[in-house]
């Protein structure tokens, strides 16, 4: 952080998604997207240097362990019908099938409409507020974040039994 | 009041005028970080649903220790630039955004976490996530492009 920072950056991954946007013109009729996006070159290289590093620590630094997540998280994910965590992502949600299935494709595509819209519209994400904003202890990053947690507590207890 | 907390997103977003020319040594500046960062997301297996699951389960330290020395290094980085007036490479004095808090911020957020337990994804780990191989992922970037385009759109409609 204190790197972006240095170089003139500001810490927040979420305005990439917006840099998106109006790289694909959405500008035109929607003024919030009606910005110099080229300014945000630096943000999408920094993104796709992420993708990169991804496939680098994935691809030539992959040591075969797999996280080694709490036993009490598999019991409970268990009970809602997911497998052991061998790889990454769960395959109930992650993999083709899951996606192409309709309630697949409609919780990733809600989900990332959530946190899309979610993002924007509280200001930042959890770099932008978790981290840069808490370090800079601002009192609507720390507002925020409770937020982000209420919605992700929500979900987790009450609507997971639900939808698995 | 809100009217200007609407304006003042869009300035800040216009105001970064500092890299409109950007240089080849800027691009592989900013793309090493962004590797080393993909690289740390992927290692520290904050790019894992599963880790999010038992973040909301409270049933591991794991994310909280990750995202509280996030913290901690991101308030001494603050502290240092403020006590020793540190400037960025090219000699600008460095400004931390104040972020407004509206309703937009308990709304959001709300909305935020919710999307954030399905998906598993914030939007930075989620490239790195694409990068490890899980193309099903560009699914729900997709979406968070969607989501992000619909914000704009209903941004004077909604509460701020």
């Amino acid at each position: 952080m204190l790197y972006l920072l240095y170089f003139g950056g500001s810490f927040g991954f979420s305005a990439n998604l917006r840099t998106i946007c109006s790289m694909s013109g959405a500008g035109k009729n929607v003024k919030f997207f009606d910005f110099n996006w080229k300014s945000q070159i630096w943000n999408l290289i920094f993104l796709i240097g992420g993708l990169a590093g991804g496939f680098i620590s994935s691809h030539y630094m992959y040591d075969g362990k797999t996280a080694n997540i709490s036993q009490n998280t598999i019991h409970d994910l268990q009970k809602l019908g997911f497998s052991a965590p061998d790889e990454i992502q769960p395959k109930e949600l992650f993999s083709r099938e899951a996606v192409f299935s309709l309630k697949g494709f409609f919780l990733l595509a809600v989900g990332g409409l959530m946190v899309g819209f979610g993002a924007r519209y509280a200001g930042g994400c959890t770099s932008g507020h978790a981290i840069s904003g808490i370090s800079d202890l601002q009192i609507p990053s720390i507002i925020a974040v409770v937020g982000f947690f209420i919605g992700g507590l929500i979900m987790t207890h009450i609507l997971f039994p639900v939808i698995f | 009041m809100s009217k200007d907390i609407l304006n003042k997103r869009v300035e800040d977003a216009s105001n970064k005028t500092l890299y409109n020319k950007i240089t080849f040594g800027d691009l592989i500046k900013f793309g090493i970080v962004g590797v080393v960062f993909g690289i740390v997301f992927v290692k520290a297996e904050i790019i894992s649903w599963f880790r999010i699951q038992e973040m909301f389960r409270f049933q591991s330290f794991h994310m909280y220790g990750i995202i509280g020395s996030a913290v901690i290094v991101g308030m001494i980085s603050v502290w240092l630039i403020n006590t020793f007036n540190i400037k960025t490479i090219d000699g600008e004095k460095i400004k931390i955004n104040k972020k407004p808090f509206t309703l937009g911020t308990i709304i959001g957020g709300f909305l935020f976490g919710i999307g954030w337990a399905i998906t598993g994804a914030c939007p930075g780990p989620i490239f790195a996530q694409i990068g490890t191989g899980a193309t099903v992922i560009i699914l729900t970037v997709i979406s968070a492009i969607a989501g992000t385009w619909l914000y704009g759109l209903v941004r004077h409609k909604i509460p701020h």
